[in-house]
């Protein structure tokens, strides 16, 4: 939408607005890529790249630390050190330098997930490259979801796809690890092979929900659907509120008394 | 200084959950529950819900549903000029050429691109941002299946969905839904999706907000991030899917036979426009949130602007319950840097109370979503709010209970993602309660479809949070990430077999944006408004009136 537009659209408040007058805090300086710009105090990184007049189209997603888009790295005044962070994440702080980091150009294997079988070699015959770690721990320093990187990679080095898949099952896949990597490894990739092999080849399969697929294919549930897409909306309605609710604190073993459409 | 993380403002507050909490959690105990409303009370508390404000919406005066009232927000899309004058399209200059386009790039639109692969089509994703950047990736709660058999059916899925949605769903759509979800959940299974399970095998399960039996399985407090993850990854693999990013389709192209048969592409980055040509197009572009209705805060992905909608409806495919909209009951309210995220229902089906000013409960916490907002709203509006240092309101949320429910580190087990986003800005969540109030989430409604995923153009088929039917006028908690399973293999099934078998040669035409643009004038709408807008505009208005040139419609500026 245009700016013009924008301004059309009527005098109501709106929560963003209302959003900005909040955020009429002290300014602090802040170096977007080298250059600086005056920024409120408790913003976060995209937020305040956005209020200096940014306008993403990469390094942004989700806006909620789950999607990986806006990986970022930054450095304090006075501080050798690089830090990471997620922009949608991390709050301004003053002086700090900011780059975003939206793609890395990761190496990704290639597999016919059907083919695999549940054995530590698949990943070492796609993913060769994961015995150059030299165990120097940068992945983890670089981690936003503070994950044990090293850690899972020494895990997939041992073999040990379930700990692996354990330790990065938050993984958010941003490529910070892979872009400090002194043995260049896509660590992000490698679990993500991991966790299909352990989740589809070596974790117990869910048998009664075999055993429901099996019911619905034999046309099990067939009439008693036919019956509520015919009912009328009274009926339903009866139907409905007279449902027997399983109590929130039942175990497993609970069961209902009327046993009619299981 | 501080409490428990908090501001000294709040601690007043913390202290009466706290008071309140021990005699709470011996009723969870006993499990005594605070009565659920009559659909009689249900009707009337939703006079509160944003929906039911009648200065919130206008008719629209043009297309397909002319007259049907929703919100300003969508209607200032829907009376909006296409990005591009359809004259200054070279359509017989055609850039990519596939047997099904995918338009999206989130769950239903991946699994979609996954299914038509197999069904033996060349496929080709055209998505906004980067293939998974989607509301798909933030879900959250969980996925909704019948899958024990020992005390549900598809039966009482069935029914949970129509109570949610007002009993007014297509009932065609939620059977084939409730049916073929436990086969879906099976699929993604066999994919490598890490359920949370027992040792067994035996996939945990719990309620969810209007749900009779415990039915929603869930991959730790990041269900829906695992399942887009695995999807993804599968894609990546099949070489017959190819994906072209940050490449949102802007109109969809129709041939003379009046099959859809592609789309005009936009690459944001080099702001060219590019011809797609296709046997079969899936629009999956997902939901709205970015458009901020009514002003309300959302937990929706940055490209949640209703792309598929505009598109779709100017194509002449009609729009069914676009006069809702979720809002999630429990977004956050304070602290600022995340306001408006998504606090998932499963904490309330676990068992956390919900508390206002008082410490006291005034309401079930598994009510169905939009009657748990109205709730939260007109407890507020009596004054029985918890307020915040920067003028807002809310109620408490109170996590620290399921440490004590289910065991020491419940919630830093079993909600990791929300824990390490609260302890990253200090307050331990097992420890402090959430102060949360009503955000905008979900678009119930959206593009006409059938159960097979049709529209009434032929050859465009749709899947996902930009249909409308399936959820009726509210959804249910975990029915989102069944349905872009369910209907984006439905989809992709289907758009592979016109593909190969109903599509027609002919020439591309973009006649109905033309016609479109006339209907506009005749309505008498004046307006330099393009869409689909593609993305919000978070620019301040000091930058914004310093940007003398930006506001030139249809720059991705």
């Amino acid at each position: 939408m245009s700016a013009k537009a924008k301004k059309k659209k009527g005098p109501t408040t709106t929560k963003v607005q209302e959003e900005r007058k909040v955020l009429e805090a002290p300014l602090i300086p802040v170096y977007v890529m080298g250059k600086r710009y005056e920024v409120p105090e408790g913003l976060t990184l995209m937020k305040a790249m956005e209020y200096a007049g940014y306008r993403f189209i990469r390094g942004c997603g989700c806006r909620g630390g789950t999607c990986g888009a806006c990986g970022t790295v930054y450095r304090k005044p006075g501080d050798y050190k690089l830090q990471v962070a997620l922009a949608c994440q991390k709050t301004v702080e003053p002086d700090m330098y900011i780059t975003q980091i939206p793609f890395f150009p990761a190496n990704r294997a290639q597999y016919e997930f059907a083919e695999l079988i549940s054995a530590p070699e698949e990943v070492f015959k796609l993913y060769p490259e994961l015995f150059r770690c030299v165990a120097c721990n940068a992945c983890t320093k670089a981690c936003p979801q503070k994950i044990e990187v090293m850690d899972a990679i020494s895990a997939l080095k041992q073999g040990n796809i379930a700990e692996a898949s354990r330790l990065s099952f938050e993984c958010i896949q941003c490529g910070l690890c892979t872009s400090r990597c002194f043995g260049e490894l896509a660590q992000y990739h490698m679990f993500q092979l991991a966790r299909r092999i352990y989740g589809a080849r070596i974790v117990s399969r869910a048998e009664h929900l075999a055993e429901m697929v099996k019911a619905v294919n034999e046309g099990k549930y067939d009439d008693s659907l036919n019956e509520l897409k015919r009912a009328k909306k009274d009926k339903l309605e009866k139907l409905y509120q007279e449902r027997e609710e399983e109590p929130v604190t039942a175990g497993e073993d609970w069961k209902p008394r009327d046993t009619t459409y299981l | 200084m501080s409490y428990l993380g908090y501001p000294d403002f709040f601690k007043p507050y913390i202290k009466k959950v706290e008071e309140t909490r021990p005699a709470r959690l011996e009723k969870r105990r006993r499990g005594e529950e605070f009565p659920f409303m009559s659909l009689k009370e249900r009707q009337e508390m939703l006079k509160y819900h944003p929906d039911y404000k009648e200065e919130g919406r206008r008719e629209i005066k043009v297309g397909p549903n002319k007259g049907y009232r929703i919100a300003h927000e969508f209607v200032d899309l829907l009376e909006a000029k296409s990005r591009i004058d359809p004259d200054e399209v070279d359509l017989s200059r055609v850039d990519y050429e596939t047997d099904v386009l995918v338009i999206g790039g989130g769950g239903a639109a991946t699994i979609a691109a996954l299914v038509a692969e197999e069904s033996g089509a060349q496929v080709l994703m055209a998505t906004k941002l980067r293939h998974g950047d989607a509301n798909t990736m933030m879900a959250e709660g969980g996925i909704q299946a019948a899958t024990k058999r020992e005390k549900d059916s598809p039966y009482y899925h069935y029914l949970d969905v129509m109570g949610g949605g007002h009993f007014k769903n297509d009932p065609d759509i939620v059977a084939t839904f409730v049916k073929r979800a436990p086969d879906a959940l099976q699929w993604l299974e066999n994919l490598g999706v890490l359920f949370s399970k027992f040792p067994d095998g035996r996939l945990e399960s719990m309620h969810g907000g209007g749900t009779c039996r415990k039915r929603m399985h869930y991959c730790a407090d990041l269900s829906g991030m695992e399942i887009m993850r695995v999807v993804r990854d599968e894609a990546r693999n099949r070489p017959n899917i190819k994906v072209l990013e940050f490449s949102p389709a802007v109109e969809l192209i129709l041939n003379e036979h009046g099959q859809c048969a592609g789309a005009l592409l936009y690459n944001m980055e080099t702001e060219e426009y590019l011809v797609a040509r296709a046997k079969a197009v899936i629009v999956a572009t997902g939901g709205a949130g970015r458009l901020h209705v009514q002003g309300f805060m959302t937990t929706n992905h940055y490209g949640a602007t209703a792309d598929g909608v505009i598109i779709g409806y100017r194509a002449g495919v009609p729009l069914s319950f676009m006069h809702t909209v979720q809002y999630h009951p429990t977004g956050v309210v304070f602290p600022e840097q995340i306001e408006g995220w998504l606090i998932t229902e499963r904490f309330r089906a676990e068992g956390a109370d919900i508390v206002n000013v008082y410490g006291e409960k005034f309401v079930n916490e598994r009510e169905p979503r939009d009657v748990e907002s109205a709730r939260f709203i007109k407890e507020c509006l009596d004054g029985k709010g918890v307020p915040t240092p920067t003028g807002k309101v809310g109620v408490w949320l109170d996590s620290p209970m399921l440490d004590v429910l289910h065991g020491e580190g419940r919630v830093r087990t079993a909600f990791m993602g929300k824990w390490k986003v609260y302890d990253r800005l200090g307050i331990d969540i097992s420890r402090a309660p959430m102060l949360v109030y009503p955000t905008l989430h979900y678009q119930n409604g959206g593009l006409t479809d059938n159960a097979e995923c049709e529209t009434v153009v032929p050859g465009l088929y749709v899947a996902g949070e930009v249909t409308g039917g399936l959820h009726g006028e509210n959804r249910l908690m975990g029915n989102s990430l069944m349905d872009i399973v369910v209907f984006g293999r439905i989809a992709g099934k289907n758009a592979a077999v016109f593909a190969r078998e109903k599509a027609r040669e002919g020439k591309l035409t973009l006649k109905h944006v033309k016609e479109y643009h006339k209907e506009l004038k005749e309505a008498g709408i004046k307006t330099d408004r393009v869409a689909p807008m593609l993305l919000p505009d978070y620019t301040s208005p000091e930058v914004k009136e310093r940007q003398l040139t930006v506001s030139r419609p249809g720059t991705s500026r």
